[in-house]
């Protein structure tokens, strides 16, 4: 189960809960909205706020006419065997990282299956829908990510350890939401590996030439 | 406020399906819901026969899970939204949605009834706000919900700049969060 997280200074932006709510998000941001909110509870309180406001537009909408036999047909369904009483799922599993991230990774941490990607980072990428790319990343600590800016939004939430940024510092449990006005180095702070859940609809744009040509082959 | 009592009425017919299986109480709910969620699939941008479908599904979910529904968190309309919500994302994107691992609760929690009935008069309170907004902020909140874009594809199709959009946006969500205190 999650250890409660003891201070999240940095939250989803309004957008993002207003989208997962709506549910109109990319696959990759869904993973990391859903992990963070697993790890928040200001930021669980709020959407449930934006999915009331999406049912009160729903109820809002002009109802549209069924078709005749719509209530029968869904009796039937509800008959049909193969359509059985749906378990509400058993409690967290053990691990140190939220359920929705477990079952992307198909386990907890020790599960990830890393690959070096250069300048002593790793990553594991996770099978999503191709309008964003999410991925694991393990930086050691001290060690930085080349400079960089950002052609769309780029969700970073720290799962272990911590990095910063010239904006701030950020820790377990927090989120860093980039976008095109932002050009950034993170640092890993020194000690631990910093874990980070990482999503993005558009590539990084790299300064230097050795990160851009590495970017060919890591889908960064 | 008989708004406010016609929501508790659902919570007692949720209860009702989940309890007896009461298929009385269910065409009840099926009457009022069925069309509105058929209703937001269409302005989702689904076909006739597939919001139909969809429509017949989501309610079909709701009395395989109404074991699941608790009044203390959410009202029948918010339950009921993120239902289709997750249909429509699977039947029309046909993604996964990664849902946040739910809190853990204590060995039997029965929810608060006192708590129960002061979300369903929130919610109510939201319902009657969002009627109440000035059409062009109540119009961009529509459009974020129904028309799977997002605020720069609405941008797009509005000709306001984002900035407006983005403003528009909070400015009214600020009017419904003042009115659900
Ligand atoms: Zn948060
Ligand atoms: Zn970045």
């Amino acid at each position: 189960m999650m250890t409660t997280m003891k201070q999240i200074k940095h939250h989803l932006t309004d957008e993002l809960l207003m989208g997962y709510a709506a549910g109109t998000l990319p696959e990759a941001f869904n993973l990391v909205v859903a992990t963070h909110i697993s790890m928040c509870d200001e930021c669980r309180a709020a959407l449930a706020e934006y999915e009331a406001v999406g049912g009160e537009v729903m109820m809002s909408g002009e109802p549209v006419e069924l078709s005749e036999d719509s209530l029968e047909a869904t009796l039937a369904l509800i008959a049909d065997n193969a359509f059985r009483k749906e378990e509400a799922k058993s409690a967290a599993k053990t691990s140190d990282i939220p359920a929705p991230l477990q079952d992307y990774i198909g386990g907890g941490l020790e599960d990830v299956k890393w690959r070096k990607i250069g300048g002593g980072v790793s990553q594991m990428i996770l099978p999503t829908s191709k309008d964003a790319t999410v991925r694991l990343l393990k930086i050691p600590g001290g060690t930085a990510v080349p400079d960089h800016g950002h052609n769309g939004t780029e969700l970073t939430l720290v799962l272990k350890g911590a990095f910063a940024d010239e904006e701030d510092t950020f820790s377990a449990g927090d989120v860093e939401v980039a976008n095109e006005d932002l050009q950034h180095t993170p640092v890993a702070a020194p000690g631990e590996d910093c874990i980070c859940l990482a999503a993005t609809d558009a590539p990084l744009k790299f300064n230097a030439f050795l990160p851009r040509i590495a970017q060919k082959f890591v889908r960064i | 406020d008989t708004e406010a009592n016609t929501r508790l009425m659902w919570v007692t017919q949720i209860y009702a399906v989940r309890d007896t299986q009461d298929k009385e109480a269910f065409a009840e709910l099926f009457s009022h819901f069925a069309p509105r969620v058929k209703s937001f699939l269409m302005k989702s941008g689904a076909s006739h026969d597939v919001a139909e479908e969809c429509a017949q599904d989501v309610m079909a979910t709701l009395w395989r899970k109404a074991h699941m529904f608790d009044p203390a968190k959410a009202s029948v309309s918010t339950w009921i939204f993120t239902i289709a919500r997750n249909r429509r994302i699977d039947m029309l994107r046909k993604q996964r949605r990664p849902e946040p691992e739910d809190l853990p609760w204590g060995p039997e929690a029965e929810p608060d009834q006192a708590d129960a009935m002061a979300l369903q008069e929130e919610t109510d309170q939201l319902g009657q706000a969002l009627a109440q907004l000035p059409e062009k902020q109540r119009t961009l909140i529509e459009k974020a919900y129904f028309g799977d874009l997002s605020h720069s594809e609405i941008a797009a199709e509005t000709g306001l700049p984002l900035g407006t959009i983005k403003s528009r946006i909070r400015l009214a969500l600020e009017r419904l969060r003042h009115a659900m205190k």
